[in-house]
């Protein structure tokens, strides 16, 4: 992300017509966009069409922009309105109930821990925890396992969904993912949490998993 | 079912856990911050656990990200002319 003062600079080559400064913004930002776009259950296609459309909103909205938040903090809610539009017609929308269980779901499972009935002290750990996170970092860092955090992330809950891409792959701060996504700080960190929990389950689950094998 | 929590007594491992995001970004109260690293500095699971988690997260920023095709790059250079004309 751009500082402000560079900010102020690129808003001006942009609305007196620089085209290197909008390619230059639009080769920037457009993978990123196109990954939040395919998380709400888009064709590649559909959500090259989503990015195009929101470039196309953001040159006729231009002069208007306030600068009340960062610029590319401003696309992106204009990508995510368009994506959220596109994705709802071709994903069946989560009950509001579940997502709510979901997120008061604990980070792991209750199992995982001692109760007042087993021998060990209530709330610690009653299984060990498998150090995955120490195998050789070119299998760590292998398609596959790349493939299965797609996979985990793209299973979240919609909100969790965008919380964690907007969080950890585009690596918005806080607060610009707080605009982007129109929630308080307190959601986001909640959100956040749970969805994190969720993908390193699901390595230590692939993981597991591989050693049975 | 969450295990409550109070404020003058140290964390134990069901606890923890829940503050691991918060922890990793920096954003937990002193208080909390401190809780969580005495019991770190005692606990090999939950320090294999919270070292999962920054694992996790350092592969996630990795994930491959996609470009625009150039055919639409060049369409949209075409609109923002058109539009700047006007």
């Amino acid at each position: 992300m751009v500082s402000r003062i560079d900010e102020a600079d690129l808003l001006a080559r942009l609305r007196s017509g620089d085209e290197s400064a909008f390619h230059n913004l639009v080769i920037e930002l457009s993978g990123g966009m196109l990954r939040m776009a395919a998380s709400y259950g888009l064709t590649p296609t559909a959500a090259e069409d989503a990015v195009q459309e929101t470039w196309i909103v953001v040159i006729t909205r231009l002069s208007s922009f306030e600068g009340r938040s960062a610029l590319s903090t401003w696309i992106y809610s204009i990508l995510i309105n368009t994506a959220r539009r596109s994705g709802s017609r071709e994903r069946r929308a989560i009950p509001f109930s579940s997502a709510w269980r979901d997120e008061q779901a604990p980070a792991v499972a209750a199992e995982r821990f001692h109760n007042s009935r087993s021998e060990g002290a209530a709330g610690t750990w009653s299984s060990t925890v498998d150090r995955w996170d120490q195998q050789p970092t070119a299998r760590l860092e292998s398609a596959e396992v790349r493939a299965v955090i797609d996979a985990a992330i793209d299973a979240l809950p919609a909100r969790q969904r965008e919380v964690i891409i907007s969080r950890d792959i585009l690596d918005m701060d806080t607060e610009e993912a707080c605009v982007a996504l129109g929630l308080s700080a307190g959601n986001l960190r909640v959100l956040l949490h749970r969805a994190r929990s969720r993908v390193r389950q699901a390595l230590e689950t692939y993981f597991a998993e591989e050693v049975v094998l | 079912m969450r295990t409550s929590r109070k404020q003058d007594e140290p964390l134990i491992c069901q606890q923890l856990v829940e503050l691991v995001s918060d922890y990793l970004d920096g954003s937990l109260r002193e208080q909390d911050r401190e809780k969580v690293e005495a019991h770190l500095a005692v606990c090999d699971a939950c320090t294999g656990y919270v070292e999962q988690v920054r694992r996790m997260l350092r592969l996630t920023k990795g994930l491959a990200i996609d470009t625009l095709p150039p055919e639409r790059v060049s369409r949209l250079i075409d609109v923002f002319r058109a539009n700047m004309e006007r």
